[in-house]
């Protein structure tokens, strides 16, 4: 009975994640639907054309209603790093609090100026520094992702850092090797692109709805044409930033990487599986099979993960394991050396308490000869380093299905807009409105890989969530997780309902 | 002609003055922000170590405290 009752971590974790995947559906759109507003404004400022200052204005609107609901969202997750997570925040404190800080100054000053001006100053300042302010908006915005990135692209792959065992803290060594991780650069790359993607779908979708209804179609069909260019664009660019993002993702998280296409046992010439039923009761090292059903494409993985179709992709049961003949160190040997690092931390805590400076410095050398598995000292099993393979499986391949049919969208559009008979194609129009819907899973799905795939740590192989988080009753948790569901659903309703009346009333007269 | 302090306070206030939707909006942040400010940090987001510890000091040692009491891991 006691395994099914939800611990402190356990709600923490829901609470986490329900706020960072409300918060997610605010902010990509922030971000993609700022530039098609400068892309729309330059048009109007190129052309003098008053149609485009209208319909400029029109999708201002809708932006500013997101932006609106969506602000300071993001704060609550930092209000649960100090109560839900203190060991996680003391620990990383020395990386994050600066440049978060300056994030949230900059992002003030932003808003307080560049956002005045675009919302403010159609009629009170020149046409070409209205334009600058909205590029500024735009640009900005995408600017102020730039850090809570590099924060989880660092979780993912800790680097540029030294753990000092006085302090409990990791202490930044190298700025430059944090923020420009490869994990962190294609981190921002991808899901910047991404909200430009989905971004574009909204803007596909909601002129889609105008085609539908037979109203203000000339707004709705130059919206379309620069929307579905903007996004095709930019599904290119996930495509490769996904691409990079999956091999760093092999070389830095190959946990991560075998649980995204449910490979359990290592091969040479792996596998992508592009249809499949996985079997979700499946345990590393037991005997039952992967999948329930499958279509493969063979090699792609290897290619995807090492650029040879030929090469060797290790599985969950390698990582867990080990695999002697590829020389892979599984979490079960990783494990031993972690409680070595932990002992040796103990002892080294003892020794500087107890004044034992000789001892204190025997147990520093032998915890930073194993410090890089702290992590795997947690654990009690070796099948614990494993994350949930199906929910990451699903996500990826959800991901992946939608970002392969959006593209295919934006060229459907550009074609039958070009053809002019865009409003007459009502099966592409309900497609593209529908689109909408299937961004935002599509958003989700890639926020569930990246996260559930790399379970069980907070920080990569170094500290896992159950120690990140805090001694506090679970109850505290449960009560604020309700709160938050009740506050950030009220806010969605708020935001559909707004921008419901708003494209009711349609660009204005 | 006005000073630059006068003419950024007008542009404000007469931006704030022709907000139509702008209105609803700002009313959900002010509300919203009240809750997140006044009602959900004050009373349900205490930042735990600065609360419980006086120093620096005292909150490393009770993270290294808890690094090294090694609880089962999940």
């Amino acid at each position: 009975m006691g395994e099914h009752i939800l611990t402190t971590v356990d709600w923490a974790r829901a609470q986490f994640a329900l706020t960072a995947m409300y918060h997610w559906i605010f902010v990509p759109l922030t971000l993609g639907l700022s530039f098609l507003i400068a892309f729309f404004e330059t048009i109007y400022v190129k052309t003098g054309n008053e149609e485009w200052r209208k319909l400029t204005r029109f999708w201002m609107t809708l932006f500013g209603i997101n932006f609106a609901i969506g602000v300071a969202t993001g704060i609550i997750l930092e209000f649960q790093f100090g109560t839900n997570w203190s060991n996680y925040s003391w620990m990383v404190g020395d990386i994050f609090g600066a440049p978060l800080a300056i994030e949230g100054i900059f992002a003030f000053f932003l808003e307080a100026t560049f956002f005045a001006v675009m919302f403010f100053g159609w009629q009170r300042v020149s046409k070409g520094f209205h334009l600058f302010s909205t590029w500024m908006v735009a640009v900005g915005s995408n600017l102020s992702a730039v850090w809570i990135l590099v924060a989880n692209g660092w979780m993912q792959f800790p680097t540029g850092m030294a753990f000092n065992p006085d302090k409990a803290r990791f202490e930044m060594q190298n700025f430059w090797e944090v923020a420009l991780s490869p994990v962190a650069v294609h981190k921002f790359t991808h899901t910047t692109s991404s909200a430009f993607v989905l971004a574009s779908l909204f803007v596909l979708g909601v002129s889609a709805l105008f085609l539908l209804q037979e109203r203000h179609q000339k707004m709705a069909k130059r919206s379309m044409v620069v929307a579905a260019a903007f996004g095709f664009v930019a599904s290119v660019f996930v495509g490769l930033t996904g691409d990079e993002a999956a091999f760093n993702v092999a070389h830095h998280q190959p946990m991560k990487l075998a649980a995204m296409e449910g490979l359990y046992v290592g091969q040479v010439k792996a596998p992508i599986v592009a249809m499949g039923i996985i079997n979700a009761s499946k345990k590393p090292g037991d005997d039952l099979p992967a999948f329930y059903q499958e279509t493969k494409i063979p090699g792609l993985l290897s290619l995807l993960a090492n650029r040879d179709p030929n090469s060797f992709v290790p599985g969950i049961n390698d990582l867990v394991f080990g695999n002697a003949e590829r020389n892979i160190v599984g979490a079960e040997q990783r494990m031993i050396t972690g409680k070595i690092a932990l002992a040796e931390l103990a002892h080294y805590k003892y020794a500087r308490e107890t004044g034992n400076e000789t001892e204190a410095a025997s147990a520093l050398a032998l915890f930073d000869q194993y410090k890089g598995d702290l992590g795997y000292g947690y654990l009690n099993s070796p099948a614990e380093a494993a994350p949930p393979v199906a929910t990451t499986f699903y996500s990826f391949h959800i991901m992946v299905v939608l970002g392969t049919l959006f593209p295919l969208i934006f060229l459907l559009v550009l074609y039958f807009a070009f053809k002019g008979s865009l409003e007459y194609q009502r099966w592409l129009n309900l497609l593209c409105f529908f689109s909408i819907f299937l961004g935002y899973v599509a958003q989700q799905a890639g926020w569930v890989v990246a996260e559930v795939g790399r379970q069980p740590w907070a920080i990569q192989g170094l500290l896992p969530v159950g120690m990140a988080s805090t001694n506090i009753a679970a109850s505290n948790v449960q009560t604020t997780f309700f709160i938050f569901l009740t506050l950030f659903t009220a806010l969605l309703l708020a935001e559909i309902r707004i921008m419901m009346q708003q494209i009711k009333i349609g660009p204005e007269a | 002609m006005t000073s630059l302090p006068k003419q950024l306070y007008l542009f404000y206030r007469d931006g704030f003055r022709s907000m139509l939707v702008g209105r609803t909006l700002w009313k959900i942040i002010a509300i919203k922000l009240f809750i997140m400010f006044a009602v959900l940090k004050l009373f349900f987001f205490p930042n735990y170590l600065e609360t419980k510890f006086n120093t620096e000091r005292d909150r490393a040692g009770h993270v290294l405290e808890n690094l090294t009491r090694m609880p089962p891991a999940r």
